[in-house]
């Protein structure tokens, strides 16, 4: 094996191995931060001896016994006066002790570990933000400059963000153990919203960057199914990875010859990824399996994707059960956007005027103020009521609505062919 | 990005011996770290080419079919993975640590997918566009007749 090579494999082992690493010295250490130097510690360590030595048999285990004896030094040196540390510094040793050989400690023995460590990063105490980037670096083991440009932001700012969030968690210190009981499902809902956030991000970006963003995309799949295998009894969780993967196959279909976006409706369905539509419907089965007669948002929102993903046409699409599945979420957690969506499920379902009714009533609600969707959804369904004027003013007025400039470009058009008494 | 890794056929995969516990139970922890990984997409082992396989041979407008078995195993897959992963060397590192998925010499093939970017300049949208209006008019002057 030459430098190079070596190098490489070194790399590769890094990725794989990094996010367990520091699992498990975050968890002795009670620092993420110095964790995670604990841990590239031990990668510099590798990078200097295994290019002439070799690769050892079990990577994984080399590089955290390597990291947890830096961590037992580190703990030694700092804090010989406290007692805390220095009775989790024995423990250690013994454990050591008892575990002679290298290889017999396995991989996936750190499981709890990193699904304490996922928690950690989503922790309620950090800014959103603050846990995206903390996410992609742990879990995701991105670099600073990956996450920076995935997110169209400055490297030093996502640099700062990222040791701001350790600093705030090591004054914070949460005990790294995965939540249980009652305080489980907020931290889960934590988690999941963090995941489904690095997926939108990478979703709902048109033209520009998007090189970089269906990267997002992948990395929150990822993330996605570590978590499913790490916590395979919640029901929420194989939720999103279904409504992921379902959205995520409709992927190369979204946008059209000029990079203008397609609608769902408009969208050439042989363009759909459907290996990725069968794994997220297999992930919807399971979730829905788990979760019995009371799946979560997740779940409900995936069932709605699959509605979509089961129809060979846009014709032969569901509406009727779309517009159940709708209310069900809105009777969960209620929402003037989740009632606009049933108010065009409803209006497919039954007709235009039983679509608008709906949008008419919540068209009052603040929170949809400067929503472009509503004047959108609106002016759609005047437009099909033949009521041409109003739709047109509702189409300027969601074309002024919106910051994305592809959009307001298709709105303008719809404005134009509503002054020409099309519905466009 | 996406990798499809080939198992290679050779002469313990085409006898159709089925794996032992031991064997299987390995496997299956293997395939156990990847979909903890997060990196598994799908995978299968196929049956030895002298159960349900065939082969269409293509030259021109001609097809002929040949039943198996066939005799060159080396050139036969014996099973396969699809893998989300962020380089070929994770790849690589990843199924270094894979159990022998034969009894006696293995070879494991990686390949990576190709995604509609890695067309390039030579399929853009507007050509693929351009591409499918060419096949719906070839249609309507077919149906012409």
């Amino acid at each position: 094996m030459t430098a190079t090579e070596a190098h490489r494999a070194i790399e590769a082992i890094w990725r794989i191995e990094s996010a367990k690493v520091i699992a498990v010295v975050a968890r002795m250490v009670r620092d993420v931060g110095v964790a995670e130097e604990l841990a590239q510690d031990a990668f510099l360590t590798a990078l200097k001896q295994w290019p002439e030595a070799g690769v050892p048999q079990n990577p994984g285990a080399w590089l955290t016994a390597t990291a947890k004896n830096r961590a037992i030094d580190l703990m030694r040196r700092q804090k010989r006066g406290q007692e805390k540390y220095a009775e989790i510094g024995r423990e250690m040793e013994r454990d050591q002790a008892a575990m002679p050989d290298l290889d017999s400690a396995l991989d996936d023995e750190v499981g709890d570990e990193l699904l304490g460590l996922i928690f950690t990063a989503c922790h309620p105490v950090l800014s959103t933000d603050a846990r995206v980037a903390l996410t992609l670096r742990l879990i995701g083991g991105l670099t600073t400059d990956e996450i920076a440009r995935a997110f169209l932001a400055a490297e030093p700012t996502v640099a700062q963000r990222i040791v701001r969030a350790k600093k705030t968690l090591g004054e914070a210190q949460p005990d790294f153990e995965v939540p249980r009981g009652a305080e489980r499902a907020g931290r889960l809902a934590s988690v999941l919203q963090v995941i489904y956030l690095i997926f939108n991000e990478g979703y709902s970006a048109t033209a520009g960057e998007d090189w970089i963003r269906p990267q997002l995309c992948e990395e929150a799949l990822r993330l996605g199914r570590i978590l499913a295998g790490l916590a395979p009894q919640e029901p929420e969780v194989h939720g999103l990875v279904a409504l992921m993967e379902l959205q995520a196959s409709r992927l190369k279909a979204r946008v059209g010859p000029r990079g203008e976006p397609v609608l769902l409706l408009k969208q050439d369905r042989g363009r759909w990824d459907h290996m990725q539509i069968r794994r997220g419907l297999m992930a919807l089965q399971k979730g829905e399996a788990l979760a019995g007669a009371e799946p979560g948002p997740y779940l409900l929102q995936a069932a709605i994707a699959a509605c979509h993903a089961r129809a060979r046409t846009g014709d032969e699409t569901d509406w009727a059960r779309i517009a159940a599945i709708y209310g069900r979420l809105g009777a969960l957690a209620p929402s003037p956007v989740v009632e606009l969506n049933r108010a065009v499920a409803v209006a497919m379902a039954e007709g235009p005027a039983a679509g608008l009714a709906i949008a008419d009533a919540i068209a009052g609600e603040p929170a949809l103020k400067d929503y472009h969707l509503l004047p959108s959804v609106r002016g759609d369904l005047l437009a099909k009521l033949g009521r041409f004027e109003e739709a047109g003013a509702e189409f300027a007025r969601a074309a002024a609505l919106t910051r994305n400039e592809r959009e307001r470009a298709l709105l303008m058009e719809r404005a134009e062919a509503a002054a020409r008494g099309e519905v466009a | 990005m996406h990798f499809m890794v080939m198992v290679r056929a050779n002469e313990d995969t085409e006898s159709g011996r089925l794996p032992t516990t031991e064997e299987f139970t390995a496997m299956l922890k293997f395939n156990e770290e990847l979909v903890k990984a997060g990196m598994m997409l799908g995978g299968e082992g196929l049956q030895p080419s002298s159960k349900g396989a065939a082969r269409i041979l293509f030259e021109g407008d001609k097809r002929t079919v040949v039943d198996g078995p066939f005799a060159e195993s080396k050139e036969l897959i014996a099973g396969f993975w699809l893998l989300q992963a962020k380089s070929r060397d994770e790849v690589v590192e990843w199924m270094k640590r894979c159990p022998n998925p034969t009894r006696g010499k293995s070879v494991l093939e990686i390949r990576q997918v190709f995604e509609a970017d890695d067309f390039g300049e030579a399929f853009t949208p507007e050509l693929r566009e351009k591409e499918k209006r060419l096949g719906e008019t070839a249609a309507r002057q077919q149906a012409k007749g």
